[in-house]
């Protein structure tokens, strides 16, 4: 394994853990959309240096369904946060704790 | 396969311009702020992407990530003006952050740990027969070969993923006849605007 | 014909729901016409399938109606076994049953609660029949039961009398004792056999250990002698004497009580495998049983209670013939027992009614002018009993003694001291009520005039009973104190009861005289009953082996013992020759004690052992139980904290799960 493929991980690893890090400390929910992108890109660095490595092109096609499903989820998490923002402008993610029914 | 001091340099580049596009996603309290940071963040993954001669993921990737994803939000946070501060003093959860601090050091710290031990053994699996990369093929065409042969139910069922997706995100931002606010937990929220009649009714 | 089968427990039961629903509206004489319809078309039924059992091959039929209990291998169907021996206790049972429906029209008229009485009395024959007609000793056991809450619901069925609902209670829980045995034999059947039905297990007995056949049996034995009033746990049944006389008659003389001696004629497989002690022990309690119930009978004063007793100590002679395996004695005995006592149980009810609900035998006498159908029909139970040949219950009891003999001479030279007690007892009986002066109006005069207008108010019976205390205490009647005599308008005089009643009487009468027919000792040509029975006990009922000189040598002193019983009655209790008192112990009055000794140490150790039981039940078992629960309780309340609400809790969840697979594979990785 060369170094850099090394430092490609490592690199995804940090991503990652910031991506994490924000999903479970910021309140607001699009900020936390875009820490759940953060975490996806970072996977998506590591299915890419992976397939480089062992010379493998299902890396890449992986990533590719993992954009298609990333673009969905954003439809879908914008969809409930404009849901939510119309009911209750200002919500955060904890203020959604009483939702009922 | 050699590596260039030129990949070095990319590599070093990018990942500067990723961590930092990173940190400011979490760091920045308005919204706006943190969605260019992203931007930059993904831009420096598609350079990687490049850098790792998947040139048309990197393509991609700026189209659909920059161009499409983040517009999509930066477009919600305009409509819906929640580009409000958000406050970063105090967290109402206790030991949330020690526990996700704890959470991202770990898990960056062990895969670090591992990829350094684990060293030449840790990439140990078996090389594709079909879908093996070639050199003297371009990458956009091996992928396109690979989607509509091998992979081309995934790729079908992803087309019905998406069609579910614009169902659902058509369903829930319809804006309904009755709207329920949800009870204000906290007493300075304004309470919702009443919701106009639609003009059909106002004519009944 | 025979598949008309079940019909024969079905219509009580068909009887019983109309009842249910809607015997309050039909009144009094109507439900208990439906109620003796029912009972009466069942003992047709029953006459039709024993004819049709009769024409086949075998002799045994099996009608299976549906699958009860599927439980894996354990598998209980509702089916009915008709064989000789539940063939004729069916046509013994309904039959009687119909009779006595009849005659309780008569009895019970007037009661608030007429109705409610045959909707106990058709649900008990209901269940009188699944318990003999069960092909499977788990639907005995429903029978078992059924017949054990009729009989509790059925004693304390005038319950607003606090002897009357304890009576009751005392019955159920003595039988309660003698249901874990048969339980815990049920139990140990299936255990070894993987199967309850009889038809399964009965025939592979023979290849039992014997061990295990001696712990089914003496089980089955405990289930016996709680049913059938044995001792130790006979002390119910005289008791048991609270309820209506029909009752008595019914269930406490003819049928449910004789369902242990049913019970071990069933088994007699596992019984002929077992150890040679269990016999010797079923003949000897039943042995000891009717001795000690013959002496107290001779002292008794209440005329339900002679009989009463005499019925237990009958039992005893029928346990006697299983012990010593003459089974088909047993069921000779119980079949004749069932017409006479039935007999004897209704003509006291007669008797008491005549007398206006009395039942001291001391203010009774000379009845037999007033009373002469009454008298007529009892005249043949009290030969019966007494066991005066030609009627029946000599023949019944002869053959018990005949084999006793045989077996072992000590069981019948007690078998004997307890038949001469019999004739003396009964003859007793018959001299107190139907003979001698007529002592009620003399004793009415003691205990002052009754005004009419008293005897209407309820609360009048409280007053005369302490009226009948004080002129006990002035030394009128001082052996009048355990009795209570109810008080009677002016100008009374015993009365015969109506047809209703008297008509059962005079059935059953015929039926005590002509019994003995069913198994004269001579020719052999005329054992018809013990022909009939012959397969059902083959293999382990012993053969008569007495020379024909010697059987009637103790037929002829049999007779003779039963007339030298019945000539010292007379003398002692007609002529007065003999001081009766000196006859009439207090140990035997008051039943040897043992019902005082019993409750005696139920209330002392007794209790106390269960004061201990029941806090071991609060304390560690409960606890266990609260304990169990309250760790549930707790650990949800812990639990309860992580369902906050709040989204970014869940995912730190996750993050914190992800984490620990994280460093379960990196452990892979370095390991």
């Amino acid at each position: 394994m060369r170094s850099i493929d090394a430092g490609y991980l490592v690199l995804a690893a940090i991503l990652f853990s910031i991506g994490a890090f924000g999903l479970l400390v910021r309140r607001n929910p699009l900020v936390m959309l875009m820490c759940v992108e953060l975490m996806l890109n970072a996977v998506n660095l590591t299915f890419v240096a992976f397939g480089m490595m062992l010379g493998d092109l299902a890396g890449q096609v992986t990533v590719l369904f993992v954009l298609v499903v990333a673009a969905a989820e954003v439809v879908v998490g914008l969809g409930i946060v404009v849901a939510m923002a119309r009911r209750r402008p200002g919500a955060t993610a904890d203020d959604i704790r009483v939702l009922r029914g | 396969m050699e590596t260039t001091a030129v990949e070095y340099v990319v590599f070093a580049l990018c990942a500067v311009i990723v961590l930092a596009g990173a940190f400011g996603v979490i760091w920045f309290r308005n919204p706006v702020q943190a969605a260019l940071s992203l931007v930059a963040t993904l831009f420096g993954v598609a350079v990687l992407f490049l850098n790792m001669n998947a040139q048309f993921l990197a393509a991609v990737q700026v189209i659909v990530y920059t161009g499409a994803i983040v517009v999509l939000i930066l477009f919600v946070i305009m409509l819906l003006g929640v580009d409000v501060e958000e406050d970063l003093e105090e967290e109402p959860l206790v030991g949330q952050r020690v526990i996700a601090l704890v959470i991202a050091a770990g898990v960056a710290g062990l895969v670090v740990a591992g990829v350094t031990l684990g060293g030449a053994d840790l990439v140990s699996g078996a090389r594709s027969v079909t879908g093996s990369i070639v050199d003297d093929v371009s990458n956009i065409e091996q992928i396109g070969r690979l989607l509509f042969t091998e992979y081309v139910f995934a790729l079908e069922i992803t087309a019905v993923l998406l069609t579910i997706a614009v169902i659902a995100a058509v369903v829930m931002s319809r804006r309904p006849s009755e709207v329920e606010p949800l009870p204000a937990e906290n007493a300075s929220m304004e309470p919702p605007e009443p919701m106009e009649p639609e003009a059909e009714e106002v004519f009944d | 014909m025979v598949e008309l089968l079940w019909l024969v427990p079905a219509l009580p039961l068909a009887g019983f729901v109309i009842l249910v629903l809607a015997g309050r509206r039909m009144g009094e004489p109507a439900a208990g016409w439906i109620a003796t319809l029912m009972v009466t078309a069942s003992f047709v039924v029953s006459c039709v399938a024993f004819v049709g059992l009769v024409g086949l091959e075998d002799h045994v039929f099996v009608q299976t109606l549906f699958t009860w209990i599927p439980a894996g291998d354990f598998l209980v169907d509702i089916g009915l076994y008709l064989d000789p021996l539940s063939g004729v206790m069916i046509l013994f049972i309904t039959g009687i049953s119909a009779l006595i429906h009849l005659y309780s029209i008569g009895y019970m008229h007037g009661d608030a609660n007429f109705s409610k009485f045959f909707i106990y009395l058709n649900l008990f024959v209901f269940s009188m029949l699944v318990l003999v007609l069960g092909d499977n000793l788990l639907l005995t056991f429903l029978g078992w039961e059924g017949v054990g809450a009729c009989s509790y619901f059925l004693i304390s069925f005038w319950f607003t009398k606090p002897a009357n609902a304890s009576a009751g209670k005392k019955a159920f829980v003595t039988n309660r004792i003698g249901d874990w045995g048969f339980l815990v034999g049920i139990f140990m059947v299936f255990f070894t056999f993987g199967s309850l039905n009889y038809s399964d297990f009965l025939p592979e007995a023979g290849g039992l250990a014997q061990t295990t056949a001696t712990f089914i049996a003496v089980m089955l034995f405990i289930g016996a002698i709680g049913k059938s009033a044995q001792l130790p746990l006979s002390v119910w049944l005289p008791d048991a004497m609270a309820g209506p006389t029909p009752v008595s008659a019914l269930i406490h003389a003819a049928t449910m009580v004789t369902a242990g001696v049913y019970l071990l004629s069933r088994i007699n497989p596992i019984i002929a495998v077992s150890a040679d002690w269990v016999p010797m022990l079923i003949a000897w309690t039943g042995a000891i049983t009717a001795l000690l119930a013959a002496t107290v009978a001779v002292a008794q004063n209440d005329i339900k209670k002679v009989l009463a007793y005499s019925t237990v100590e009958m039992l005893g002679f029928m346990f006697m013939g299983v012990g010593i395996g003459a089974y088909w004695t047993a069921i000779f005995l119980m079949v004749v027992h069932a017409f006479f006592k039935a007999l004897l149980f209704l003509c006291a009810g007669s008797v008491i009614h005549g007398m206006h609900e009395n039942q001291d035998m001391r203010v009774m006498g000379g009845l037999r002018v007033l009373m002469p159908v009454t008298f007529l029909a009892y005249l043949a139970g009290w030969f019966s009993l007494a066991g005066i040949p030609p009627f029946s219950g000599f023949f019944g009891k002869d053959e018990v003694l005949t084999y006793a003999f045989q077996e072992n001479k000590a069981l019948w030279v007690v078998g004997v001291i307890a038949a001469f007690l019999t004739a003396v007892y009964i003859g007793r009986q018959a001299f107190m009520v139907f003979f001698g002066e007529e002592r009620w109006p003399q004793y009415i005069a003691r205990l002052g005039t009754a005004t009419p207008a008293m005897v209407e108010a309820t609360a009048a019976a409280d007053e005369a009973a302490i009226a009948a205390e004080e002129a006990a205490d002035e030394g009128g009647f001082d052996e009048v104190d355990d009795v209570e005599f109810h008080p009677v308008p002016e100008g009374f005089r015993p009365h015969e009861s109506p047809w209703l009643m008297t008509l059962p009487l005079v059935v059953l009468a015929v039926l005590s005289v002509v019994g003995g027919l069913l198994n004269l000792p001579f020719p052999k040509s005329m054992h018809y009953l013990e022909k009939w029975l012959e397969p059902v006990f083959e293999g382990s009922a012993v053969k008569l082996e007495l020379s024909s000189g010697t059987i009637v040598g103790l037929l002829v002193f049999s007779t003779v013992v039963a007339l030298i019983g019945t000539a010292f009655a007379a003398a002692v209790w007609l002529r007065g020759r003999i001081d009766a008192r000196r006859f009439q112990p207090a140990l035997f009055v008051n039943a040897w004690y043992y019902d005082s000794a019993l409750s005696r140490f139920v209330a002392g150790p007794g209790t106390d052992a269960f004061e201990s039981t029941a806090s071991f039940d609060r304390t560690v078992i409960d606890g266990a139980v609260n304990g169990v629960g309250g760790v549930a309780t707790r650990a949800g309340q812990a639990l309860r904290q992580t369902q906050s609400g709040y989204v970014r809790r869940y995912a730190l969840g996750i993050g914190i799960g992800s984490l620990l697979i994280l460093a379960f594979m990196f452990t892979r990785v370095v390991g």
